[in-house]
């Protein structure tokens, strides 16, 4: 067995085990119903009656709110899941991306061709 | 009887779809990563295997968390993608190989390799896109028939590397002892370096993935050394895909050459891989 205790912690990194998929599940089920086009629009019309059907917690629902992927995945939420939710606001994987990493969308760009430079 | 003829390593970001549905390949963006794909194509054409065992992970489209397989084998007559949420354009259903199928199904089985066995699947871009990417042309695409692999990279524990390559092995005896004269080639998909989540996203290493390369043909139990925890800090949560391209290595056997190989950074937030192995007549 690996021992998690022992585990060094990997900065700007939480790995999506057991854990983190008990504490997201609602949320992350919501997000799964979006590759339905119906409820994506149904969220669209009203975010809080389809988060109540979900039932997402207010601290979920507050990120969820202010789109921020970095408090989402804190609370569970998975990536793959999560870039299904962040599509209804127009959000690609290079745009929360720059989000998480708190910078613009031009500097990650950047970043990435950087890295294929070295 | 079945023949393994080859093995192909590739990646699978959703934007290659993309590109391709936009007719993108010439574009300074693209050149460089489908000039690499010319040797595969060239390779696909004057060897047309008959049968393709393609070893990806799903992203959420037809596996929730609810039940989500270590190893799950499609055994369907077809297989049809879907909307994923996001906006990639679903291509037409593929043609599976259920007698094949069932055949894998049942030696893995007896050979310890306790598959979840799918007669409905859906399969996302992550099956789809290295599909496009290996045969772009739906006229391509015609006599090729696809047997679904998927592997669980998505919630941890996911199985180790070992195990991977301990299942390739299982898979290339599987074939050999299937009774139709078919050819086959094996594709082992996802990476290479990334990761789309958290404050460390965007992160690659490149120096790591060209060892992986390097040492894949010869050397492949290198990777062994790394627990998927290690892996992860190394190339990335998602780099951890790389796990699967040992399915495809461990499947050909000893004796393999390699035909050709590209790495480029970045696509999207990817460092993107492609390897093409014969297997030795």
């Amino acid at each position: 067995m690996t021992k998690k205790k022992a585990r060094k912690p990997i900065p700007g990194t939480t790995i999506f085990d057991g854990r983190m998929a008990m504490k997201g599940y609602a949320l992350n089920k919501m997000c799964y119903s979006f590759n339905e086009a119906a409820n994506r629009e149904a969220f669209r019309k009203d975010e809080d009656a389809y988060c109540d059907k979900y039932g997402i917690t207010d601290e979920q629902r507050a990120a969820v709110k202010k789109r921020d992927v970095l408090k989402l995945l804190s609370l569970g939420g998975n990536i793959y899941y999560l870039a299904k939710l962040t599509g209804i606001f127009g959000l690609n994987m290079q745009d929360i991306g720059a989000q998480q990493s708190g910078v613009t969308l031009e500097e990650f760009k950047a970043k990435l061709l950087a890295a294929g430079e070295k | 009887m079945a023949r393994l003829i080859g093995g192909i390593g590739s990646s699978h970001i959703p934007a290659i779809g993309n590109a391709i549905e936009k007719n993108a390949q010439s574009e300074p963006y693209w050149k460089p990563f489908f000039d690499g794909y010319k040797p595969v194509w060239k390779w696909l054409e004057k060897k047309k295997p008959d049968v393709a065992i393609l070893v990806y992970n799903d992203h959420g489209l037809n596996f929730f968390l609810d039940k989500m397989p270590t190893f799950a084998m499609g055994a369907a007559p077809e297989y049809q993608n879907a909307d994923e949420g996001w906006g990639l354009k679903p291509i037409d259903p593929i043609p599976g190989h259920p007698k094949m199928s069932w055949h894998l199904i049942d030696a893995l089985v007896e050979d310890e390799f306790d598959l979840t066995i799918c007669q409905e699947m859906l399969v996302d871009h992550g099956f789809t896109v290295p599909v496009s990417l290996m045969w772009p042309e739906p006229e391509l695409r015609k006599h090729i028939k696809v047997i679904p692999l998927c592997v669980n990279v998505v919630q941890s524990p996911f199985p180790t590397a070992r195990r991977c390559l301990k299942l390739g092995k299982a898979i290339g005896r599987a074939v050999a002892s299937y009774e139709e004269n078919l050819d086959v080639v094996i594709l082992g998909t996802g990476g290479l370096s990334h990761q789309l989540d958290g404050a460390r996203a965007g992160f690659i290493n490149r120096d790591f993935d060209l060892e992986f390369l390097d040492k894949l043909k010869d050397e492949p139990e290198w990777l062994l050394q790394y627990s998927n925890y290690e892996l992860a800090e190394l190339t990335g949560t998602q780099g951890v895909e790389m796990i699967m391209w040992l399915i495809m290595r461990g499947a050909l056997g000893k004796n393999v050459t390699e035909i050709s190989r590209n790495y480029h950074i970045p696509i999207s937030n990817t460092a993107a891989g492609v390897i093409l192995f014969e297997k030795d007549a």
